[in-house]
């Protein structure tokens, strides 16, 4: 059960997108996104999905792997889409009852919101598919390095992200051996009213707790035994390198969103 | 009647991934009541997993598993109740205690098993004392005891269950010399008083060999055969290809054989070895 949950799920590959330096591929996802929401022009969601299928293909990623990252979201999907459909006012009128009616505006906005979310989740996950959530973070601290001059513990944060992030699988693995000893004991964590369910949980979640700590404890501890002291003066093993399909990659970014901001300052 | 059945016994890990592993494979086994089985076989020999089938958190991919001739994955059984038959100690099992006092996470299993109040204090009482805890102990938090006396904790939580089937899963791992005799010590009268089957994975070979009636060698998800120490420790060359080493005792007397110094019987405990060879410098034994 516990095996479901993938928590960073970096999908392994050799393809351009995976040996991309991972800032590159932060800043283009955020600009992808801001132009999807930017862009008003039909065209430019055109430009959107054709970027997303072609860095899709670039990575190798099997594209079954990016509908299932729709496929969570898809009652959103379907809320915001009726919602955009059946509420708004505008254009022509297609359909009407009681307050309810659908517009040509309505059907515009509601198709451009679908497929902007559509493709919002495929974006990110692109980028989480193609880089492992450690050098994720170096690159966040990376990117957000600037923000030390202004006395942000930069470094610490990253820090606390990949400890975070490279301790989930372990405490998932010992919530599961948890569980199997406590049910060996005669446990019972499937039937029974809530109150029971939750007061079933204790014999799990107590000696969780505990092993969190007694971990963190001796993490600490080896990390001071190696000298750890923070982030100054520190050198990194994976260092973070661009090279030129990053900034092949950056323009052809740049100029889908210079081609976005013309066509909708020319619509307008 | 065997007390513990496996027919055909196979289970897949994560079927259809890459991952796929076959941890068991058609394996057909069967346990007589009263055994003391040790359970020994290479990491990854599909060890733990067997155990966990055998009081029904893992169900098989195919086969069976039979308690007392009855199928645990009967749609009719309750596998809650199967596991109050067939106790089962994990790995580390320290980890596992969680409640105020000793007494308490005792009383967790039994409490489980819905037994009067006065059952449950009989039981915890009884089987504290017999892994050698006291009345103070039994006050005080799980957190304030040893690692040993932790460990001797969580046994008695299962224990106290009173399976007819004790499974531990490497009950001695990571403790001193001193613990793990006295562990082991205390499972062995444990087991002559209730006349349970006691299932003892381990890898150290002296424990099984001083211990068990009967030894139950995995390799590579297979059993390579089950039989009683002394049968298993005749093929010392197929164990030492699975990275099984015989206990040392019985190497040194292997050893001595090499040279032309040749006792009848083959020797697996210390006690023994030490018999023999001291009948022996007493010219007891004129044979050679």
């Amino acid at each position: 059960m516990l095996n479901d949950i993938t928590l960073g799920q970096y999908f392994p590959m050799k393809s351009v997108v995976h040996r991309m330096d991972a800032r590159f591929k932060i800043v283009i996802t955020l600009l992808y996104l801001v132009m999807l929401f930017w862009g008003q022009h039909i065209w430019s969601l055109v430009a959107g999905l054709l970027f997303t299928i072609v860095a899709t293909l670039c990575s190798k990623i099997p594209p079954k792997m990016i509908l299932k990252s729709i496929k969570p979201i898809v009652p959103i999907l379907i809320f915001t889409g009726l919602l955009n459909l059946l509420m708004l006012d505008g254009g022509e009128v297609y359909w009407h009852w009681h307050f309810l009616k659908i517009t040509e505006e309505g059907v515009q906005t509601s198709v451009f919101m679908i497929v902007r979310i559509c493709l919002l989740i495929a974006g990110t996950s692109l980028l989480t598919y193609t880089t492992s959530p450690i050098v994720l973070t170096d690159a966040i601290e990376s990117l957000l390095s600037p923000l030390k001059k202004l006395k942000m513990p930069v470094h610490e944060l990253a820090m606390m992200m990949t400890i975070a992030l490279r301790f989930i699988p372990t405490l998932i693995e010992e919530t599961s051996k948890i569980m199997a000893a406590q049910k060996a004991r005669g446990a019972d964590l499937e039937s029974g009213s809530l109150v029971q369910r939750a007061q079933a949980l204790v014999p799990i979640l107590i000696p969780l707790f505990v092993s969190a700590f007694r971990r963190a404890e001796e993490l600490a501890l080896a990390m001071e035994c190696r000298c750890y002291h923070g982030g100054e003066g520190r050198t990194r093993l994976r260092k973070l390198q661009s090279g030129l399909r990053d900034y092949v990659a950056l323009a052809l970014m740049l100029l889908l969103f210079a081609a976005v901001i013309v066509l909708n300052t020319m619509t307008k | 009647m065997p007390i513990l059945e496996a027919k055909d016994l196979t289970y897949t890990y994560s079927i259809g991934s890459p991952f796929e592993k076959t941890a068991i494979d058609h394996i057909n086994l069967q346990i007589e009541e009263g055994e003391f089985v040790g359970v020994i076989g290479h990491t990854g020999s599909g060890k733990s997993t067997l155990m966990q089938m055998m009081n029904g958190l893992i169900e098989p991919t195919s086969g069976q598993i039979l308690l007392d001739g009855a199928d645990i994955w009967d749609k009719k059984t309750d596998r809650r109740k199967v596991r109050f038959q067939v106790g089962l100690v994990f790995q580390y099992p320290e980890y596992q205690l969680f409640e105020e006092t000793v007494y308490q996470d005792i009383a967790f299993g039994p409490k489980n098993m819905k037994l009067s109040e006065a059952e449950i204090d009989r039981r915890v009482r009884e089987t504290a004392e017999a892994v050698g805890l006291t009345e103070e102990h039994l006050k005080k938090a799980p957190y304030a005891l040893s690692g040993g006396q932790k460990r001797r904790a969580a046994i008695a939580g299962v224990m106290a269950m009173e399976p007819k089937v004790l499974i531990l899963d490497e009950p001695t791992a990571g403790l001193d010399p001193k613990g793990r005799t006295k562990i082991l010590t205390q499972l062995q009268a444990y087991h002559k008083r209730t006349g349970c089957t006691i299932l003892l994975v381990s890898h150290s070979m002296e424990d099984v060999a001083r211990y068990a009636s009967k030894l139950l060698v995995l390799s590579q998800a297979k059993v390579v055969c089950y039989d009683t120490p002394s049968g298993v420790f005749a093929q010392s060359q197929s164990l030492e290809g699975m990275g099984l080493a015989l206990p040392q005792i019985t190497r040194i007397f292997n050893g001595l054989a090499e040279k032309g110094i040749r006792f009848d019987d083959e020797v697996y405990t210390v006690k023994y070895g030490a018999e023999l060879l001291k009948a022996r410098l007493e010219g007891r034994n004129p044979e050679c």
